[in-house]
């Protein structure tokens, strides 16, 4: 018995459990509380991450004292250790980068309310990434569902109400295709756990009967979290949601909370499914043609838009297009190349999402590219900052940005002819776009403007998680190798 | 009927610019008053390019999209209903697991209602989750309802609409109602512990019983007003209530699930089937549910009709 294969389940346990005690203290309390617990679970997740890499090998962790198929149980592999990692370091960096616009956005006496929440979201966000169990999954999606809204509403304007009822709307509808999902493969298999529903379903495969009504089942599931996590077709709720959320709040949807979705239909693909019988299905080619939509009409939207966090919501859709593309490319190449986009999106989103409320601080309050002109100059952190995560998404070397766009060549190289065109085609595209708003952008605040002197001041509590996220995002771009080996080593065990 | 009960039916919006009886209207929210109303009218100006699209048919288009997809929708999910493996047919890849619950469900839950042992047993966790659910709900609604010093300033509520509809509206002063609740509450409460503690024998537990008791809650309210529900059932109570439940089902599964895991021996009685006290920790996780549905339910109540849980 090693204490860290209990971790996983503290991580859970411990969040959901702080979420109820934040409801009873109060706002900085909760915000200092939250903090710290964040540290905690980090050390936990990076314990866990420590230990599956060294022994090699994964581990299960029966909920309870029913074994696998007829109780819970939740899985550590490399993956889910490094996902839960990530998904913590960004979560405490947007927290504490954004906890000053939080006390202007949201009622004193309901802070620790959004606090609470914040905590049930984290409970949520690591049961996805640890759970083996697809109704756990659905569960779990139901509370990040809600905790989603629930921070969106909280800023108590007109626009972030019809925001946040637009995209509940948008996610119950997920959320439904998604139980109606698990109840028919539930029906089909008589397992809800993954691994033993694998099993059945390798079985079945082989009637084409069966392998058709499958593919139906498992096409309402993917429906239902790409609506969630915003693929093309789906993206609309996206620029008001996040573009009126507290920044925190928008970090933390956009970087976490989409990227938790997608997570989770990856590992129903591979380890509920079982990744051959899922790559017999046509569904990968939908994936990939709406994969590369949402590259291109996410950057068209992101150029047309003259609200600066509007474009950077509008190229959140733009990248999530990015990693189903990955998922539609298939092979390990294509998984690898999009779990290593969810990483480097998860860092880099989260941090223009929380320089642009600071750029705009120094203009007037406005969000508007003709008042931001010359806010880079006006507070020189958030302007590198904006800058260093501009270059990354463009693609510029030394960043992460470039890393995975190479990862996604060399698996379209890989994937056939046909794919290897388009793929490459849209990579082109899409590169030449995002420059095209971003370099706009960063020319655009740093251009002096002489009437406007208002500076910031300059805050260690923003500066240290921005510096983290900066250093997450040159980790990723300069040593990309030991990330990727990590992703490798995971994808295997993972099978 | 008075005037303004007839005028308030028939939607007009001018009524409490003319209230007389009662509190007098100070003038400057008066003032207030019409330029909100001047606001609106400017706004639906606005909506003016909405109009025109809809005459474009932009609408029937949409509508006729929406239709179309959700047919499709319908046909395909009845052709797959129709090629899923008959309802009760003896399938053996399928049943493994219902077998056992069915079989083995009594000696290894202790509890003789099958369901109650699965769900707080063989998969404790998703209730775990399950219980969160509502507790989330519960904070959004707060957020979403609660009068703070923001929603009042910012003018989304308006602390005068709300005050006078308040008094229009509530009928907790009415004998007949005040009879039957005399009458009816202890028997609902009653009839809800009865619910709760049998969880584990028969049909009910935390859920169903949470929703009586809840409902017996919000009929106490209705009929003695909130400052009698007040004085034994503050925000307070309320939310420590809320507290202590989940952090009980917390540490409680959580000490269940760290010892099955790691095949330690978690010394917690079965009981014999049948008896009250029996089912291990399903009664005490029972009731904890219990706790959490009622306050949950409460709480919306009270959120909207006043705007708060306690107090004003």
């Amino acid at each position: 018995m090693v204490i860290i294969t209990s971790f996983p389940l503290f991580t859970i346990l411990f969040s959901l459990f702080s979420g109820v005690l934040c409801f009873l203290l109060k706002g900085r309390m909760a915000k200092r509380y939250t903090f710290v617990l964040e540290i905690v679970l980090i050390g936990m997740a990076a314990s866990v991450l420590i230990y599956v890499v060294q022994t090699g090998r994964e581990f299960t962790y029966a909920m309870g004292e029913f074994p696998a198929p007829w109780g819970n149980e939740i899985r550590a592999g490399v993956l889910e250790a490094v996902m839960a990692l990530l998904f913590l370091v960004v979560m405490i960096c947007s927290v504490t980068a954004g906890h000053r616009f939080v006390n202007v956005d949201i009622d004193e006496s309901k802070v620790n309310l959004y606090y609470a929440l914040l905590n049930l979201m984290t409970a949520a966000l690591m049961s996805l990434v640890w759970t083996n169990d697809i109704f756990t999954g659905y569960v779990f999606v139901e509370i990040l569902t809600l905790t989603s809204c629930g921070i969106l509403i909280v800023r108590e304007l007109g626009r972030t109400t019809l925001a946040a009822v637009r995209y509940m709307i948008l996610n119950l509808l997920g959320s439904g295709l998604f139980l109606l999902g698990v109840v028919l493969l539930y029906s089909m298999t008589g397992h809800l756990l993954m691994v033993p529903m694998q099993r059945t379903i390798s079985e079945l495969a082989s009637d084409p009967g069966v392998l058709r009504n499958l593919t139906i089942v498992v096409g309402i599931l993917t429906i239902g979290l790409s609506i969630k996590s915003g693929l093309f077709p789906f993206h609309y709720w996206m620029p008001d949601t996040y573009g009126w959320a507290t920044p925190t709040s928008a970090a933390v949807l956009s970087a976490i909370v989409s990227k938790a979705y997608i997570f989770l239909l990856f590992k129903i693909y591979y380890r509920a499914i079982g990744i051959k019988t899922f790559e017999m299905m046509p569904l990968k080619n939908i994936l990939l043609v709406l994969g590369i939509g949402g590259i291109i009409v996410g950057s068209v939207g992101a150029i047309l838009s003259n609200n600066i966090n509007r474009m950077v919501a509008l190229s959140s859709a733009a990248q999530i297009g990015y990693i189903y593309t990955g998922l539609g490319l298939g092979g390990a190449a294509g998984y690898t190349a999009a779990l290593f986009h969810i990483l480097v999106h998860a860092v880099t989103k989260s941090q223009l999402f929380l320089t642009t409320p600071r750029l705009a601080e120094v203009s007037g309050g406005s969000l508007l590219f003709r008042e931001l002109q010359g806010s880079g100059l006006r507070d020189r952190a958030a302007g590198g900052f904006f800058t260093v995560s501009a270059l990354s998404m463009i693609g510029i070397p030394i960043f992460a940005g470039f890393s995975s766009k190479l990862q996604f060549g060399l698996a379209a190289v890989g994937a056939g002819n046909r794919k290897l065109i388009l793929v490459m085609l849209a990579l082109a595209v899409s590169s030449l776009l995002n420059a095209m708003y971003f370099i706009r952008t960063v020319i655009r605040i740093y251009t002096d403007h002489p009437e406007k002197t208002e500076r910031a001041g300059r805050r260690a509590g923003y500066i240290i998680p921005m510096l983290v996220l900066t250093g997450c995002n040159l980790f990723l771009g300069l040593f990309s190798r030991v990330t990727l080996e990590l992703i490798r080593r995971g994808l295997s065990m993972f099978g | 009927m008075k005037e303004w009960l007839v005028r308030w039916l028939s939607g007009d919006m001018e009524l409490l610019d003319n209230v007389s009886d009662g509190e007098e209207v100070p003038d400057s929210s008066r003032e207030d008053l019409k330029k909100r109303k001047k606001e609106i009218r400017q706004n639906i100006k606005g909506t003016e390019s909405v109009v025109s699209a809809e005459r474009k048919g932009f609408f029937a288009f949409y509508h006729a999209v929406a239709v179309l997809s959700c047919m499709v929708l319908i046909g395909v999910l009845m052709y797959t209903v129709a090629n899923l493996p008959r309802y009760g047919e003896e399938n053996p890849r399928t049943v493994e697991v219902v077998k056992r619950y069915v079989e083995h469900g009594v000696e290894e839950t202790g509890a003789i209602n099958i369901v109650t042992g699965m769900i707080l047993d063989y998969r404790a966790f998703d209730t775990l989750g399950e219980s969160h659910v509502l507790f989330t709900a519960l904070v959004c609604v707060l957020i979403l309802l609660r009068l703070d010093e923001k929603t009042v300033r910012g003018g989304h509520l308006d602390s005068y609409y709300r005050i006078k509809e308040d008094r229009y509206f509530d009928i907790s002063g009415d004998t007949i109602l005040r009879l039957v609740g005399t009458i009816l509450v202890p028997c609902i409460i009653l009839f809800g512990i009865y619910v709760l503690l049998n969880g584990q024998n028969g049909p009910g537990g935390g859920f169903s019983a949470g929703a009586i008791l809840g409902a017996a809650l919000i009929m106490f309210s209705a009929a003695f007003g909130f400052d009698a529900v007040d004085r034994v059932f503050s925000a307070k109570v309320l939310s420590l209530t809320t507290f202590v439940s989940l952090a009980f089902y917390s540490i409680a599964k959580g000490y269940v699930f760290f010892t099955g895991a790691n095949g330690l021996e978690n010394h917690i009685p079965k009981g014999i089937p049948g008896a009250i006290l029996s089912g291990g920790l399903i009664l005490p996780l029972n009731v904890a549910v219990g706790m959490v549905v009622a306050c949950t339910m409460y709480g919306f109540f009270s959120l909207f009709k006043r705007g708060n849980i306690g107090g004003a």
